[in-house]
């Protein structure tokens, strides 16, 4: 057969140049941009001019101290968010492939229904759960003796947290699910007969069968994490307690927009992508470790 | 408790499980299900009510007036917003099906010389989340003229590795090579090939596809709110945000940013709830293989 010799390479065509154009470029952009700066000649009348800067704008944005604090801020947020919000994904989603429950659809239905609602657009909402002046929640738990200001310098971080988990539970216990349901059922019927339990059963075959969309799922989540944008950016608007650069990612916009320092901001934009390639390659290393280990044992 | 309780609580549930299980997650459903219901709730009352009558009952009957005002305000902005979100989200995300599938396809049904490489390339860009590269493609639409157009913000979409990997998967399991092979010695070009017989059979896997990719766009706000500064262009996430930024000022905004966000949640809910089967059935298919 001669003629498939070309066909792939027009196939592959499209995806390759938009794949260059809109992936591969801004990347070479951004580091293009990490290591030059824009500086005026002479007494500030002279055109600006782009000179080579080497490692200065990294060093800057190292020397930055709200730019790294905004690292440890998510590292925090996703060493407590992602945990909870996987626990309660898988045992959600346990519980939809036993036959425990009743009513599965509608209760799947409430559990995934905040994944159709835009990240900012659930912000945006909780926001107004937030407030004391039409919160009907904070009402609530004044009434059972909580008194407590959500938008707290100490407690807004949790707010965002909230606004996270409710947002992409769902889409997790989904792909979990799924996962689950594509395991044989006669994986379980000799572990019965042996006497294990339910609890049993979810914990040494369950879950170890649907280890990789568990690893999945999780690395997501972190990349997420690190990325972290849309939700305080939105809730900014409502309290003095996130600033501009309360994110790495938002230090990067806030960098671009209001530093009017594209420089700086590639230079935030590379340490960023650096960190999460990095830390997801950690977490690939880890998890293959273990998912080997839980394979053997199976 | 005898001894064989936890066998009780298997596959046939025992009453008193099911109960504790069931109560449990009507609570965990409230969880979920309650901001749409103060969201649907608030819509209904006017921007005085909003904040002198309680979250959860009605008050004087306002709906309809406020999308009435919503309409209105700007010159109907907000439809304006809402037709471009379906623009951006339906116009990209069949284009970025199509350039998947035929990529993914493409890598599944041949053997080419740079295939592996290719495919390393594809999988290792997926680590590389969009939204750190906004700012630098910003720069970059700014250069190519594309800023403050439609198509700065289509492009840019349509590459999607992952779209990309699920479209290699499903190609890989419902596209048979016998098949391509009896195809080709009945004489149809490689593309015609593709296009009756690849796509049909890969129909359910590209629905999938088509969705997230769909979700992306809709629920895309950071790279929008960097390229367009024409209110003309932008999407709702945008549109709404920065009505919700504006409401601090003009109070009169509140209520329309709740019932635009009501508006603008609805339709694609209803979407989704419609279309349960076919994710579904893609992520499985998809699932196999991870």
């Amino acid at each position: 057969m001669n003629r498939p010799r070309f066909a792939p390479y027009l196939f592959l065509l499209p995806f390759t140049i938009l794949f260059l154009l809109f992936l591969v470029a801004p990347i070479g952009v951004a580091i293009w941009n990490s290591l030059h700066a824009t500086k005026s000649s002479g007494l500030g009348f002279g055109t600006a001019r782009t000179v080579f800067v080497g490692v200065e704008n990294y060093t800057r944005a190292f020397r930055d101290s709200d730019f790294v604090t905004g690292f440890g801020r998510v590292a925090l947020f996703g060493a407590v968010q992602v945990p909870f919000m996987m626990v309660v994904a898988a045992g959600l989603a346990l519980l939809f492939d036993s036959a425990v429950l009743k009513a599965k659809r509608f209760f799947q239905f409430a559990v995934f229904l905040p994944y159709a609602v835009p990240g900012v657009i659930a912000a945006l909402l909780w926001g107004f759960l937030y407030q004391p002046s039409v919160s009907p929640v904070i009402g609530w738990m004044r009434d059972v003796g909580i008194d407590v200001n959500l938008l707290a310098p100490g407690t807004v971080l949790w707010s965002i947290a909230n606004v996270a988990v409710w947002s992409n539970t769902g889409i997790n216990m989904i792909i979990l699910y799924t996962a689950l349901q594509s395991v044989p059922r006669e994986m379980y019927e000799s572990a019965r007969i042996d006497g294990a339990g339910q609890f049993r059963i979810a914990w040494s075959i369950k879950l170890p069968m649907i280890a990789p969309a568990l690893v999945l799922t999780t690395l997501s989540s972190i990349i997420g994490t690190l990325q972290l944008f849309g939700e305080p950016q939105v809730l900014k608007s409502i309290t003095s307690n996130i600033p501009s650069d309360y994110t790495p990612n938002m230090s990067v916009y806030a960098a671009a927009t209001l530093g009017q320092n594209e420089n700086l901001s590639s230079a935030m934009a590379v340490i960023l992508g650096a960190v999460t390639l990095a830390v997801s390659l950690i977490v690939l290393r880890l998890t293959n470790r273990r998912t080997m280990v839980a394979e053997d044992a199976a | 408790m005898p001894r064989n309780s936890r066998t009780a609580a298997g596959d046939r549930g025992s009453t008193g499980w099911t109960i504790a299980v069931t109560a449990a997650m009507v609570l965990v459903s409230l969880y979920f299900l309650v901001p749409v219901a103060w969201l649907a709730v608030a819509s209904t009352k006017s921007n005085g009510d909003l904040f002198t009558t309680p979250g959860f009952s009605f008050a004087a009957f306002h709906l309809w007036d406020n999308i009435a005002e919503l309409s209105r305000y700007d010159g109907g902005i907000f439809w304006r917003w809402a037709a471009n979100s379906v623009i951006y989200s339906v116009l990209g995300s069949i284009a970025t099906t199509l350039v998947s599938a035929l990529t993914g396809y493409a890598l599944a049904m041949y053997r080419f010389r740079g295939r592996k490489l290719v495919m390393g390339v594809i999988l290792g860009s997926m680590l590389i989340p969009g939204t750190v590269i906004a700012q630098p493609t910003y720069v970059l639409l700014v250069d190519l003229g594309l800023n403050n157009t439609y198509a700065g913000l289509l492009l840019p979409a349509l590459v999607y590795p992952f779209g990309v990997l699920l479209c290699y998967v499903y190609a890989q399991s419902s596209v048979p090579f016998s098949l391509v092979e009896a195809a080709r010695l009945d004489g149809a070009s490689e593309l015609r090939i593709f296009a009756s017989i690849g796509l049909r059979l890969m129909t359910s896997g590209l629905v999938t596809v088509t969705l997230f990719a769909f979700l992306g766009s809709w629920n895309s706000y950071l790279l929008p709110l960097l390229v367009l500064t024409d209110q003309e262009l932008m999407p709702l996430t945008v549109g709404l945000t920065g009505w919700n930024q504006a409401s601090i000022t003009i109070p009169a905004l509140q209520t329309l940013t709740i019932i635009g966000s009501l508006l603008s949640v609805v339709p694609v809910a209803a979407v989704f709830v419609f279309l349960q089967r076919f994710w579904r059935a893609g992520l499985t298919a998809g699932g196999i293989r991870f």
